[in-house]
């Protein structure tokens, strides 16, 4: 039963995403793999999506992925299964409440756990960059070199890594310019 | 019900999640209704990162759940997720019909280049924080290549890595990073 389905791979997620914003990118990318639910030009343009309205990335994503896998219900049962995990912990662990954050087991566990993350996004960032930056495809059946290398998505991708570490605006300013430029420059 | 409203306007009103909220629940919970004072709400958030879940999503339930009990962190939740659903599915069902034309196709071209640019972003943001030391390092190293090279979950990785954190750095506690 996809509903089903559909609740538990979020609840996993739910689970299992700590921080905020990108950090259930990996799972999601994971989910793609797994299910093929939806392609992973659709996650890029869902992560788009995600960050440009309004509400928690991950909610956001969960509801996206799961109207497209299964209907509205869908979506409203993807959120939900990433949000059941959150209710569950903060019920248990809201009466150790400030206690939890400094027992030095607990630290040295999420000391391990946040490098670890990083490499997940980064890895998920990698195989989503090969698809919009890289030709890898194209490149797999000419054998082209020359072919691998999308130059126009480059530049792009350069000239908005330093916007957004130089001006620090919110992503939906750097997604509606690249949205223009993809449109003029014909990407 | 209050707290569902209140919660609603908040997911509303928060584009991109996370660290968005915080001046509006500072407002809403703090300035307005006086249920929490500015270090507790900074501590709830502090508590909503480290424990598993949407940032958004456990600071709401806490706050919920400290005003009203289990009832209150559910309305709350709830609340939260509500206008996600509303407008994502909204989005969702007229996202197909607009994917024919050949702008809307090339306007995306070029979002997921950005898309790729925001989440390097993140890494390095993240990295700073988080990449502290050697054990650190090798952890992101393993855990990028883990990933890319074979078809282990990611929950593996994270449940690796924290054990990996009780054994190695337990000790450096002095200096861990925070």
């Amino acid at each position: 039963m996809i509903y089903i389905t559909l609740f538990l791979e979020f609840f996993k997620i739910g689970l299992f995403s700590i921080g905020g914003g990108l950090v259930s990118l990996p799972f999601l990318y994971d989910l793609v793999d797994k299910y093929g639910w939806i392609t992973s030009q659709d996650l890029l343009d869902m992560i788009a999506i995600a960050e440009s309205t309004p509400g928690p990335i991950g909610i956001n994503a969960a509801t996206f992925m799961g109207y497209k896998t299964a209907g509205i219900l869908g979506g409203a049962i993807a959120s939900l299964g990433m949000a059941a995990p959150s209710l569950i912990i903060i019920a248990i662990i809201v009466h150790y409440f400030m206690k939890f954050n400094e027992n030095p087991l607990v630290r040295a566990g999420f000391d391990g756990i946040r490098p670890a993350v990083v490499g997940l996004i980064a890895a998920a960032g990698f195989q989503v960059a090969k698809i919009s930056l890289f030709n890898f495809d194209l490149y797999k059946t000419t054998k082209d070199f020359s072919q691998l290398i999308d130059l126009k998505a480059l530049v792009l991708f350069a000239v908005m890594l330093y916007g957004i570490n130089r001006f620090k605006k919110h992503p939906i300013v750097y997604i509606a310019i690249a949205g223009f430029v993809g449109i003029i420059f014909k990407f | 019900m209050d707290l569902y409203w209140i919660f609603f306007r908040m997911g509303a009103f928060t584009f991109g999640g996370g660290y968005a909220m915080l001046p509006i629940m500072q407002e809403e919970i703090v300035n307005k209704r006086q249920w929490a004072t500015d270090t507790e709400i900074i501590d709830y958030y502090a508590l909503g990162q480290v424990v598993p879940g949407i940032i958004a999503i456990n600071t709401a339930t806490l706050i919920g759940h400290r005003r009203r009990g289990n009832w209150g962190g559910l309305f709350s939740t709830l609340g939260m997720i509500s206008p996600s659903i509303i407008i994502i599915t909204i989005i969702a069902a007229f996202f197909h019909r607009f994917q024919e034309y050949q702008v809307v196709q090339q306007a995306f071209g070029g979002i997921r280049v950005v898309v790729v640019a925001l989440i390097a972003h993140a890494v390095i943001k993240m990295w700073k924080q988080s990449v502290k030391n050697k054990v650190g390092f090798v952890l992101f190293l393993i855990s990028f290549l883990v990933i890319i090279l074979s078809n282990i979950s990611p929950i593996v990785v994270i449940i690796a890595s924290a054990l990996a954190g009780l054994v190695l750095l337990q000790n450096k506690e002095g200096v861990a990073p925070k």
